[in-house]
């Protein structure tokens, strides 16, 4: 199997991610790590929390990997994304992508996180000091 | 008929829970359903969009809606 999808409560593991794309037909690894950040538009975030529609969101993220196996030749593709509480520094999502040479790589990696961005149904809720928000949700 | 809708992020806020029951004519749509939701819960129509996906699919505001589909409302999202 050339793809690995999985939605996780626990802690995402880079180093697994990586070894798991390795393959001795690639030239390159290109490595997207989501963190979380500890501010948004100036304002201090606590930590985020991730809810996803988990049979659907695992249907979508296959969908995008099958789109960017067919635009690029790329060997294997990994998309881990978390569910549940995360605190600053902690990583919501891996994108893992080996290719024989690098510029494929580059561009299916941020082809994935882009369009990921944009269907796979996963939320996030930022929590501040004084209240919370799901980013997003309003204009 | 009755369905069952599923809510997520901000939605399942705006419902007061992760699931509903509700009415609909046996030949409804997506865009009757929406119609009934936003006059229920007029919060919905205050979203910057949202989407509804009917067995795990995104769906038009033309398709119909199966009684035993299993039927999401998807508001804005943003993972990553």
């Amino acid at each position: 199997m050339d793809i690995e999808i999985k939605l996780s409560v626990t802690t995402l593991d880079v180093q697994h991610c990586i070894d798991w794309v390795m393959s001795p037909e690639c030239g390159g690894i290109d490595v997207f790590i989501g963190t979380v950040r500890n501010a948004t538009k100036g304002k201090a975030v606590l930590r985020l929390a991730f809810e996803a529609y988990e049979k659907m969101a695992i249907k979508e993220l296959e969908k995008i990997a099958q789109q960017a196996l067919d635009k690029w030749p790329v060997q294997k593709i990994l998309i881990h994304h978390r569910t549940g509480v995360l605190q600053v520094g902690e990583i919501p999502v891996i994108i893992a992508v080996a290719t024989a040479h690098r510029d494929a790589a580059f561009d299916a990696c941020r082809y994935i996180i882009d369009t990921l961005k944009q269907t796979v149904p996963i939320w996030k809720k930022e929590i501040f000091e004084d209240g919370e928000v799901w980013v997003a949700a309003h204009p | 008929m009755k369905v069952n809708i599923l809510a997520f992020g901000i939605t399942k806020d705006i419902f007061g829970g992760p699931a509903l029951s509700v009415d609909l004519n046996n030949d409804a749509t997506v865009s009757n359903l929406k119609y009934l939701l936003e006059g229920q819960y007029p919060q919905l129509k205050k979203l910057s969009t949202y989407m509804v996906a009917i067995n795990n699919e995104y769906a038009l505001d033309g398709d119909t809606v199966h009684e035993r589909d299993e039927i999401a409302i998807i508001p804005p999202v943003s993972g990553g």
